[in-house]
């Protein structure tokens, strides 16, 4: 019982440790695309709150926490006030299966601890997205239940959105598991360690290269970030699904939009470049720095995933909003065709070529 | 402790999901003590542009939405085949490389069909 006891405390320290990396990098991104959008349209973006706006994303928290809950009269309360935690929970628990660095064994108390994921299930893969999925389900019933025009609208157009992306998404993971022969993403980060030419994204026998360019854009379209933000198109829909939403519940579903596009980044990175390995051996701690291996692992990990989350603003300052019917027929017949082309021609390179 | 013993894996997940409640729960109840609440009626009505509303917002949808439902329960079914065939791809062998070619071929001829009847349009 002891051992349980210890091994409760240590997951509470790591969960303690990623919510607060996460909620803070959340913060940041607030801040971040508002000044990277603001650079890249030649203004300057926030510059009233601190020095450079940085204390801005402190300002809207607090202003969110004191803004006045509106329920409105016609919407359904239960689920009004659960929708909002019914998207943000699976944002972050998601973050459970993550490596973010390496796959270190310390021995605390007698207890078999890993410090760098949380947790290591054979099934990392599925389980993150299983709790995606149930994250849609936030966004449908926050629409449905406020009774507005504007949101229910909004709740189905994200409904049929997520899922269509949702089929591209795991049809381009099947591709890498292929490859890796494995659905737990530590050993998946594991089967890329060396230079950059095992990672999943150039690895031999195929390159998962379509996979990566399939899963990227359905990630953008599964977190409702532009050019695919139709389920809240602010010039046709007024805020989409959460019109009706205020204060603390509004930001709840802030939240769970950045905390989802960190979690799409992560398994970007993990998946398909290589995680927390370095792009050459050298370029991590090695030799007599070896024990300080998880330092530089992780500020790769961190690297890769910003790299990404600098692409989700890039993308919503250069491209504009896709029309609905666009959204679906590039959806269904343009990248389902190529996933499922890219597991058929990965499953015969794997079968002729087989790794190591 | 034997570190094979399956479900003890999934206990910080568990954790997980109640630490990430409670923060919301936490978070909302905190607010509700902080914040104003002072509702009146024209505040209460669901937001339609400043107009009057006309009706309950619970309109009926059109059919599109449910023919896109029927085709990703179709292939999401496909895709849960696909995920242990994939792992196991070593194993299998060639007679698993064929009778996933000829599972995907089959659903494929499906695909084609849903393409040709015009499911896939959005109008």
């Amino acid at each position: 019982m002891v051992e349980v006891g210890v091994k409760i405390v240590l997951s509470l320290t790591q969960i303690a440790v990623v919510m607060g990396v996460v909620l803070l990098t959340v913060m940041f991104l607030t801040l971040a695309e508002r000044k990277v959008l603001g650079w890249m349209q030649d203004r300057m973006g926030p510059m009233e709150v601190g020095p450079y706006g940085i204390l801005q994303p402190v300002a809207d928290g607090l202003k969110l926490f004191f803004k006045e809950d509106i329920v409105p009269a016609g919407a359904n309360k239960f689920l009004f006030s659960m929708a909002p935690l019914l998207a943000l929970v699976p944002a972050l628990i998601g973050f459970a299966v993550i490596p973010f660095g390496p796959d270190l064994t310390v021995e605390v108390f007698g207890v078999q601890f890993k410090p760098f994921v949380i947790s290591d299930i054979n099934v990392g893969i599925l389980y993150i997205l299983a709790f995606t999925s149930i994250g849609a389900y936030g966004i449908i019933l926050g629409g449905w239940a406020s009774n507005s025009k504007y949101s229910l609208l909004g709740g189905l157009r994200s409904a049929a959105q997520v899922i269509s992306y949702e089929l591209n998404v795991g049809l381009a993971i099947v591709g890498v598991l292929l490859l890796a022969g494995s659905l737990s993403l530590v050993k998946i980060t594991e089967a890329q360690t060396g230079w950059f030419w095992n990672w999943f994204i150039f690895a031999p026998p195929f390159p998962q290269i379509f996979a990566f360019v399939v899963y990227f854009i359905s990630a953008v379209a599964e977190t409702n970030r532009l050019p695919f933000d139709l389920p809240e198109a602010e010039s046709e829909l007024v805020a989409g699904f959460f019109t009706e939403y205020s204060g603390m519940r509004f930001a709840f579903f802030f939240l769970a939009e950045y905390a989802n596009m960190i979690l799409v980044s992560c398994i970007a990175a993990a998946l398909f470049l290589g995680g927390w390995n370095a792009p050459a051996p050298f370029l991590q701690f090695h030799g007599s720095l070896a024990h300080l291996l998880w330092l530089s692992a992780t500020i790769w990990f961190a690297v890769k995933v910003y790299f990404f989350l600098f692409l989700f603003f890039w993308l919503r300052a250069t491209l504009p909003r896709l029309r609905y019917d666009q959204l679906m027929r590039f959806g269904w017949k343009v990248m389902l065709p190529i996933a499922l082309g890219n597991i058929l021609i990965t499953a015969i390179a794997a079968y002729l070529f087989p790794r190591g | 402790m034997s570190n094979e013993a399956v479900p003890l894996n999934y206990v910080p997940i568990l954790v997980f999901l109640v630490v990430a409640v409670g923060f919301g729960l936490v978070t909302l109840l905190a607010g509700r003590v902080l914040r104003p609440s002072r509702p009146y009626k024209a505040k209460l009505k669901a937001y339609e542009s400043g107009s009057p509303l006309f009706s309950d917002a619970r309109l009926q949808f059109p059919i599109r939405y449910y023919i896109i439902a029927m085709l990703f329960v179709i292939f999401d079914v496909e895709i849960v085949f696909m995920f242990p065939w994939a792992v196991e791809f070593r194993k299998l062998g060639l007679l698993g490389l064929l009778e996933m070619g000829f599972f995907i071929g089959i659903l494929l001829v499906g695909f084609w069909y849903a393409w040709k009847k015009g499911a896939l349009e959005w109008d």
